[in-house]
């Protein structure tokens, strides 16, 4: 039971990434060594030029920037980009700085992770273990609901929430993320529960476990890999989503990536780039934190779910 | 597979069948969610195509007019010029750039955890944000073209993002940098998982190390490529937040593409019915690609 | 009526039916055995017992109680699958705990009983590991002691063993008949291996194609098998099974066999039996202890007969030697000492006991003699 089956939905093959092969073909022949670590060190510039730009950028005043030395490392080093991009920036209309939006993504992002992740659980272990007619079809169309561009739904959602009372709040867009965030969760627990023993819960049922106490005490204590997965997976998505944010949320209630968008094209003033930095990293820092830490995590759950809503 | 129903006997306590149904209890809000928020708000929009809402929705039929006048609006037209190009260069790009450095990888490179991981951060990053990145990047006045002029190449020039017929390319310039690293780990995942005894049994038969990727390795990535089409297809017409950060559609209206084309007919422009039909047209595109795959997946696992 | 009653049960998915009427009848205290090969429909059943999948038609019951509607929780019956079924999160302890909690007994009385059990198994020492931990044949008497502390009706094992290697198989083998000769509980039990059936049953259900083929004691089924699936089956090297011809032997029916060299040899039915049958195509079935060295064949049996047949090849398996040769068509293959001098390429006499011969009709496949 311990190989945590990655399932093999929307997945580009078998193999895990995140494992070297044991054996295989090599280029060496043909390509020296040398070369390969050039090209592979190349590319690895390409990637993290982006990130350097903007952490060099975001810890040196803007006269530097404009005179043209953004490649350059900062030659007075300075937070004070970091501070006003955190606390007095000028977003929309007021001079907050991004502090209470990234609140606002923290308190949407929990609650939407946390109920996703639990129904999906719950739907994962009743499409796999308490199969019925029909329990494919249901998961088709829950999983068809993943990839719709969200456009399709933006106007009736935005009557639906203004009739439930939520239009522009925290918890509207909670409400959002959750009904749009099932799908995934599904799809992820239902491939790993697919691959769980049924024999098991067979023995649970003859030990006379019910329906929650099997999924509490049998399938539950052994979901931990792919609940990691679940979790990291929702949390990247809902805090990097900006369409719906865009869309639903009042000027107080706005998520991170909103509020940064604002900062960065408000047309007032000087563009103060090394704020505009050092406010992106600040909406980058959660995801890339969970990423770092949890990597291997992260490309599993990449690999499952393979589609950023 | 565990079968909860029984043979119904002739009568049978009410415990009993709330057991029986409980399974179904506890899926059903998820499934009513869907069949709400995803169906019902499907059906809804797809009325509102075939009606004259403007700013609120209006329940007046009007037949295909939205669609006529759709595919009048010039702005539409660009969008979905736009899509193709973007769609094309970005899912080709990617893919080729994915494979590339997946087979690089694959060479018993050293470091080669940490260099996978290099190429993958992007993808933890919001599309906002990266979009705010390559904006000033690639920003003529203090990006590339200022850095390269102070480094004393002075007639180096590239301000594609000021220029309506280059700007969609910058688009695509830094959609690849934030995906590419992900397919590359597909193709990776891809490789990893090829028998080793097939490539030892076509060395042995002699294979070229070129013609043992192109006959034997690439064939067999054939599902990767699948699924890279349809994820990176799927992202490509759905792209907005990059659009929105890095150029905002603009210069003009060069970057439109179809999902801010949605947007600003539907809540800047108040043309909701036009929005409507324009979301229809996302979607039908969007399920030719998706459904034959959902179909094809569902049915192989049964 | 029985302890455990099978009456008309069939199964269906669909339109395919898996399980055809079926009617078995277990006394209390049997060791039901059923065999067959993967698909036969062995596995549903012993689910069916269990509640795990329900009856499409017919009923089963247990201690004359229908068991329709019945859950697997409250029918009183305990469960041994392949592959253990252990919970792979909990302890061993908490395993064999888990059903008596279910059921709600006081901790005490589960702490005395898991004490027991343990003791019975011998796995006391092994309370406090998780499963993962644990070798093969130790998780094999978790999940029996699990099944122990239910005091069930009836046990139900579903293939226990396949997942053993050779050795280990063998000896737990002994040690489950052991444990059903102390306890005495009736056990319904599936397996593949026809010699796990032999060994433990004290009567096997022989199930192929969704049908009961024969149903009886060991002895039955081996000796006298109903038909020329179960006489396949069942047995080890399994029985020979060739073409022959009634005719007549000094006035008696007898087999008559074509040899390698076109040769015919004239077998007399033991007890003249098929007189009256001239000239049918039969399939004649014949073990290969049957089929020995003049020495090694058994003296109380006066139907033995010499045929000479060239030795095609030699087997030796230790303590036999198998020695093939070749009569109507086939490979036959008979049972030597093992110290027995013949080579391939010999002509040497084969001892033929004719009591154990069973005739078989080639259309039918049923038993006629």
């Amino acid at each position: 039971m311990a190989t945590a089956p990655t399932s093999r939905f929307i997945t580009a093959g078998t193999g895990d990434p995140t494992q070297p092969r044991a054996k295989g073909p090599r280029l060496s022949a043909h390509l020296p060594r040398v070369i390969l670590y050039a090209l592979l060190t190349l590319f690895c510039i390409y990637y993290l030029l982006p990130l350097y730009v903007m952490v060099a950028n975001s810890l040196k005043p803007l006269s530097e920037i404009t005179a043209g030395g953004m490649m350059a490392l900062p030659d007075a080093w300075t937070l004070a980009p970091w501070q006003s991009a955190w606390s007095t920036a000028q977003i929309g209309v007021e001079a907050t700085g991004l502090r209470p939006y990234f609140i606002n993504s923290l308190v949407m992002v929990i609650p939407a992770v946390a109920i996703s992740t639990i129904l999906g659980a719950l739907n994962g272990y009743v499409l796999t273990k308490w199969h019925f007619r029909g329990a494919t079809l249901i998961f088709g169309l829950l999983l068809f609901g993943c990839f719709i561009p969200f456009q399709m739904v933006l106007i009736p959602m935005a009557r639906m929430l203004g009739l439930m009372g939520l239009s522009g709040t925290v918890p509207g867009l909670i409400f959002v993320h959750l009904v749009y965030g099932i799908g995934f969760s599904t799809l992820y627990f239902r491939n790993y529960y697919a691959a769980f023993p049924t024999e098991l819960v067979r023995a649970a049922q003859i030990d006379g476990a019910g329906f929650f106490r099997i999924f509490w005490r049998i399938l539950l204590p052994s979901s931990g890999p792919i609940a990691v997965v679940c979790i990291i997976w929702q949390f990247t998505n809902i805090w990097n989503d900006f369409l719906f944010g865009a869309s639903f949320a009042d000027f107080d209630s706005q998520p991170m990536t909103v509020a940064l968008n604002n900062l960065v094209n408000s047309s007032t003033g000087v563009k103060e780039y090394n704020v505009h930095f050092a406010g992106a990293l600040m909406a980058a820092a959660p995801t890339l934190l969970v990423y770092i830490v949890a990597g291997r995590f992260f490309v599993r759950g990449l690999m499952a779910g393979s589609v950023k809503g | 597979m565990t079968d909860i129903s029984r043979t119904e006997p002739a009568s049978r306590p009410f415990g009993d069948r709330f057991r029986d149904a409980l399974p179904k209890l506890v899926l059903s809000p998820s499934v009513a969610m869907v069949a709400i928020f995803v169906y019902g708000f499907i059906a809804f929009t797809l009325y509102l195509s075939f009606s004259d809402s403007r700013v609120l929705p209006s329940y007046n039929l009007v037949g295909w007019k939205n669609y006529e006048f759709l595919f009048r609006i010039r702005a539409w037209d660009t969008a979905v010029t736009n899509l193709v190009i973007f769609g094309t260069l970005y899912i080709a790009i990617c893919c080729a750039l994915g494979l590339l450095l997946a087979i690089l990888l694959d060479q018993k490179i050293r470091a080669e955890g940490f260099i996978r991981t290099v190429y993958l951060y992007p993808m933890a990053l919001s599309f906002i944000v990266t979009g705010v990145a390559w904006k000033w990047f690639l920003d003529p006045g203090i990006g590339l073209e200022a850095v390269m002029r102070g480094w004393g190449w002075e007639s180096f020039r590239f301000d594609w993002i000021k220029d309506s017929d280059m700007a969609i390319y910058t688009i695509v310039i830094a959609a690849v940098w934030q995906t590419s690293g992900f397919v590359m780990a597909m193709f990776l995942a891809g490789l990893r998982g090829i028998d080793g005894e097939i490539l030892k049994a076509a060395q042995i038969d002699g294979a070229s190390t070129f013609s043992l990727y192109r006959r034997i390795v690439i064939p067999q990535l054939r599902p990767a490529f699948m699924s890279a089409f349809v994820v990176l297809a799927h992202m490509a017409i759905k792209s907005y937040d990059l659009v929105v950060a890095l150029t905002g559609g603009g210069p003009g209206n060069a970057t439109e593409v179809p999902a801010t084309f949605m947007y600003s007919y539907t809540f800047t422009r108040n043309q909701m019915g036009i929005g409507a039909a324009s979301a229809v047209i996302m979607l039908m595109t969007i399920a030719a690609i998706i459904v034959p795959y959902l179909w094809s997946e569902l049915r192989e696992k049964k | 009526m029985g302890f455990l009653d099978i009456k008309q049960a069939t199964k269906s998915y669909g339109a395919v039916k898996v399980l055809h009427e079926t009617d078995i009848s277990v006394e209390e205290g049997e060791f039901l055995v059923l065999v067959g090969p993967s698909g036969c429909g062995k596995s549903t059943l012993l689910n069916m017992i269990a509640g795990l999948e329900d009856v499409t038609s017919g009923d089963i019951a247990i201690k004359g109680r229908s068991m329709l509607g019945v859950k697997p929780a409250d029918r009183n019956i305990a469960m041994v699958f392949q592959s253990y079924a252990l919970y792979p999160n909990m302890t061993v302890r908490g395993n064999i705990s888990f059903g008596m909690e279910m059921h709600g007994l006081a901790k005490p009385e589960r702490e005395k009983k898991i004490e027991a059990v343990a003791e019975l198994l011998q796995i006391t020492q092994l309370l406090d590991r998780k499963p993962g931990q644990l070798s093969g044949g130790q998780r094999q008497r978790v999940a029996m002691g699990r099944a122990l502390t239910r005091d069930p009706d009836v046990f139900l094992f579903d293939e226990p063993l396949s997942n053993l290697d050779a050795k280990l198989r063998v000896d737990m083998r002994t040690e489950i008949k052991k444990l059903h000769h102390k306890l005495g509980t009736t056990i319904v039990y599936v397996t593949h291996d026809q010699i796990e059936a032999l060994t433990l049953s004290t009567r096997i259900a022989v199930m192929y194609g969704g049908h009961v083929q024969q149903l009886g004691t060991p002895k039955e089924v081996y000796d006298n098998p109903a038909n020329m699936f179960v006489a396949g089956f069942m047995g080890s090297p399994s029985m020979n099974l060739f073409p022959a011809k009634v005719a007549q032997a000094n006035g008696a029916p007898a087999a008559e066999v074509t040899l390698r060299n076109g040769e015919t040899a004239l077998l007399p039915f033991a007890g003249g039996s098929m007189a009256g049958h001239d000239g049918r195509d039969i399939i004649l079935g014949i073990r290969p202890e049957a089929i020995t060295d003049r020495d090694g064949a058994d003296r109380n049996s006066n139907a033995v007969h010499m045929i000479e047949a060239t030795v095609e090849l030699t087997e030796p398996a230790g303590s036999d030697t198998f020695v093939v040769t070749h009569m109507g068509g086939r490979d036959i293959t008979g049972r030597f000492r093992a110290d027995v001098q013949v080579e391939a390429g010999d002509r040497f006499p084969f001892a033929i006991n004719m009591e154990k011969a069973v005739v078989f009709d080639p259309e039918t496949e049923a038993r006629v003699a």
